[in-house]
């Protein structure tokens, strides 16, 4: 029942698409400048009826209807309701339809809100979008359609894997996808500007809304993957340079790089086909993203669901997207002479572009290369945090740089009176930089230099906010954005060099004496809960040094649907540090492996990617300068 | 003619990628086991699923073949290979041993109660740690060996139509 409700939905918003391109190119034929309401209303249909088209899925979830393959294959009667809901979207099939919702509704909004805008942009734009619709709405219906009907109807579903069940993941597909796949509107808006020779600042101020939107969405997004993956994976990291994390911040770094030129484009009038190419480039990556994610062509913590099957189509799909986009821009292309000085705003915005680009092209070759080596010397290698380390850090140092200096330059020609003061931040970040080196813990000169540039970035657009306020020139979200991106590197760098690990084992009743630590193995507890049981260590921890004591438990916990053993970290997360214990049983033993871990910062970490995205936000609801 | 050489050059290198994303699709290595093939299997260690006794290499035919299949109760697949390993189960040379992957007892016996048992030996590895020592990644998965303990091919995913013939031929000409 709710299967064939959701297959036709499915067809009939396949049938609308192509009814919205046939009616936009009749539009184009005609001259008047408003678009036909028609078109409105099929747009409109299209995007209610999508979204009703998950709710059934997710009625299907909630229902526990098992004859729906989706709801068979990823969730169990028992489960609790919240991640029955999550559970829609936590596979390949549903996680596709949310795609489309996006991919829809966009495509309406861009309609209603652009109004101002040329006829055959919009209309442009929008024969695009249907023409990404269409692709996406065939994948799901041949290939990877949530709503096909097991028969007989299995009684019991085979459950969501419990990793994946866990809050912070629950919310994380939906962000993300907003980042990643709100990108493909102005993919669609660049395809129409190039074709009707819209460009300029007008576009730029079309698309300016829905990039700092995804843009803002996507870091949220990764920010929760990455809360997810410290509290549940049980690394005690919060990166790992991982091909799907890399997924995830390759379409980040073009967004970031577009963010930026575009307010060149905006009020400069130039750069325009690098806006363009950043456009293409985005959403380019993004759909690349859910290829090496969905294909299985690597190996990786979230190869919960590939198949190669799915693999070729998206493959096919991403080549026909880059060789299509591609051969309209080269046909379009027009070599300027851009004329920036090099002590400009415009340069300076050039200059973080060509950083972004690097991180991009650094982290899209390590997570490329082990493809590549498999494809020529069927060598399986693994490209990790070392190479990404070594690459980057570097180079950020120089960029914190930058980014303090850059915002305050000029447009068009700036000369240079600020020196004197830029020195004096910086003799002050390298003042309080030695002061945690003598007092606190000695650690390398790169991480010297890290935290140089980022306490000179955060002085640099602690000084500007006040300077700027008494112009009234406040520009909030740019300097909360570097501001908090300053505050990210440092509590990276100083949670970096003050983490401490260690790994030992115990039985219960023991303790564990090391550097100003001592931990007690109290007691073990099973515990039956409603989807698992739980094995509970109860451990005392006594920090000698704050003269602090507490109790952190551990869980192993056995998932029945599907059968599944996890290692739940018990984390004390507090201001200045958190406390970190996972434990292991040990075959046939009554010693279980204790990994504890002390982590800096860690809270300022999440807070200062909060405060990043939140800029985005900021500049969207426009508290901002218009004059800047 | 500086323009047409970056088009041309970008062209060459979006052309590169997708292809190389492409083969990378096709080698099915991604998951390569192959070089375990040909190699031996020592120090085989696992619980009886019912019984309280220990299976070990001694437990294994001296003469013939013997097939260790990786299964589940609530492992969908596995239903999917069942009757295969049904109709194998009449080859006399070839032994089956069923290792029992991270499963409840009861409902792995009522599993094999309704499908039926192809198993001449059961074994489990409840916590699935004995069946990475076996390369094992998801299953079902499945390693036919022979006398000598080399393993002849590893199986991965449901043991399928042309897996079951595969196997025949070889025990027929042995």
């Amino acid at each position: 029942m709710l299967s064939n409700i959701g297959n036709s939905i499915l067809f009939l918003n396949l049938s609308l698409s192509l009814l919205i391109i046939y009616f936009a190119f009749q539009e184009l034929k005609k001259n008047q400048n408003f678009i036909n309401k028609k078109i409105y209303y099929i747009s409109l249909t299209q995007s209610t009826l999508i979204i009703v088209c998950f709710f059934t899925l997710i009625a299907g979830f909630l229902t526990s209807d098992f004859s729906i393959s989706a709801v068979y294959q990823n969730s169990h009667s028992l489960k609790p309701i919240l991640y029955k809901v999550s559970g829609t979207w936590g596979n390949h099939e549903g996680s596709l339809l949310l795609w489309v919702i996006i991919l829809t509704v966009f495509s309406f909004l861009f309609l209603v809100t652009n109004k101002k805008h040329l006829k055959k942009y919009r209309v442009y734009t929008l024969i695009t979008q249907n023409v990404l619709i269409i692709g996406f709405l065939f994948f799901i219906l041949f290939n990877s359609n949530p709503f096909d009907v097991i028969i007989p109807t299995p009684k019991e579903g085979l459950g969501l894997n419990p990793i994946l069940q866990d809050p912070a993941l629950a919310i994380h597909p939906p962000l993300l996808y907003l980042g990643f796949v709100g990108s493909s509107i102005y993919f669609s808006a660049a395809i129409a500007s190039l074709l009707t020779n819209y460009s300029n600042s007008n576009f730029a101020v079309s698309i300016k809304n829905w990039v700092l939107i995804s843009w803002s969405f996507q870091t949220v997004g990764i920010l929760t993957g990455s809360i997810w993956a410290y509290y549940e994976l049980g690394w005690g990291g919060f990166w790992f340079w991982d091909p799907v994390e890399n997924a995830s911040l390759l379409p980040w770094f073009a967004m970031t790089a577009l963010i930026h030129s575009l307010i060149v484009l905006e009020k400069r009038r130039q750069l325009y086909f690098w806006v363009i190419i950043l456009c293409l480039l985005t959403f380019s990556l993004s759909v690349l993203g859910t290829f090496l994610v969905r294909s299985g062509i690597l190996n990786s913590v979230h190869t919960f669901a590939n198949d190669p099957s799915r693999g070729i189509y998206i493959l096919i799909f991403l080549s026909l997207m880059i060789l299509g986009s591609v051969s309209i821009l080269f046909k379009k292309f027009k070599s300027n002479n851009y004329n920036l000085n090099y002590n400009s705003k415009e340069n300076f915005i050039l200059v973080n572009n060509w950083f972004m680009i690097f991180y991009l092209f650094t982290v899209f070759i390590g997570t490329i290369y082990p493809i590549f080596t498999e494809v020529f010397y069927s060598n399986k290698i693994s490209v990790g945090p070392p190479f990404y380390n070594t690459v980057i850090i570097p180079f950020v140092i120089l960029f914190l740089f930058l980014m303090a200096i850059g915002p305050k330059v000029k447009w068009i020609k700036d000369n240079f009176y600020n020196l004197k003061i830029n020195f004096i931040i910086l003799f002050g970040a390298v003042f309080i930089n030695f002061f945690i080196f003598f007092f606190f813990k000695s650690y390398s000169l790169l991480s010297n230099l890290i935290l140089i540039s980022s306490i000179f970035l955060i002085i640099s657009t602690t000084r500007d906010s006040i300077n700027l306020l008494k112009n009234k020139e406040f520009n909030l979200s740019r300097i909360m954005a570097h501001f908090s991106f300053g505050l990210l590197i440092l509590f990276i760098g100083l949670n970096y060099n003050f983490s401490s690990e260690k790994d030992f084992n115990l039985k219960v009743g023991e303790v564990k004496k090391f550097e100003d630590f001592s931990i007690k193995f109290q007691d073990l507890n099973l515990k039956e809960l409603k989807n698992y049981k739980a094995v509970i260590g109860t451990f005392e921890i006594d920090d000698y040094k704050d003269n602090a004591k507490l109790f952190l438990s551990p869980q192993i916990r056995i998932y029945e649907n599907p059968n599944t053993l996890t290692y739940e970290a018990s984390i004390r997360s507090g201001l200045l540090k958190d406390f970190y214990i996972t434990m292991s049983n040990i075959d046939r033993s009554e010693y279980y492996n204790i990994k504890f871990q002390k982590k800096p910062f860690m809270i300022w970490i999440w807070i200062s990617v909060i405060l990043i995205s939140l800029s985005g936000f900021l500049r969207f609801f426009k508290y901002e300068n218009k004059n800047y | 003619m500086k323009i047409k050489i970056i088009k041309i050059f970008t062209c060459i290198v979006i052309v590169f990628i997708i292809g190389i994303l492409f083969f990378g699709l096709n080698k099915d290595s991604i998951y390569n086991t192959k070089g375990l093939e040909g190699s031996n299997i020592r120090n085989i260690k696992l619980d009886h699923l019912t019984k309280n006794e220990i299976i070990s290499e001694k437990d294994f035919t001296k003469k013939g073949f013997t097939l260790i299949n990786f299964w589940a109760s609530w492992c969908g697949p596995c239903l999917i290979e069942h009757p295969f390993l049904i109709k194998l189960n009449d080859e006399p040379s070839l032994q089956i041993i069923g290792v029992n992957f991270k499963d409840k007892k009861e409902n792995a016996l009522k599993f094999l109660d309704v499908n039926g048992n192809p198993y001449d030996l059961l074994a489990k590895d409840e916590f699935g740690k004995y069946s990475i020592n076996f390369g094992i990644y998801g299953i079902p998965e499945s390693i036919l060996i022979d006398e000598n303990f080399i393993i002849l091919k590893k199986f991965i995913g449901p043991i399928s139509d042309k897996d079951y013939i595969f196997i025949k031929k070889i025990i027929k000409n042995s």
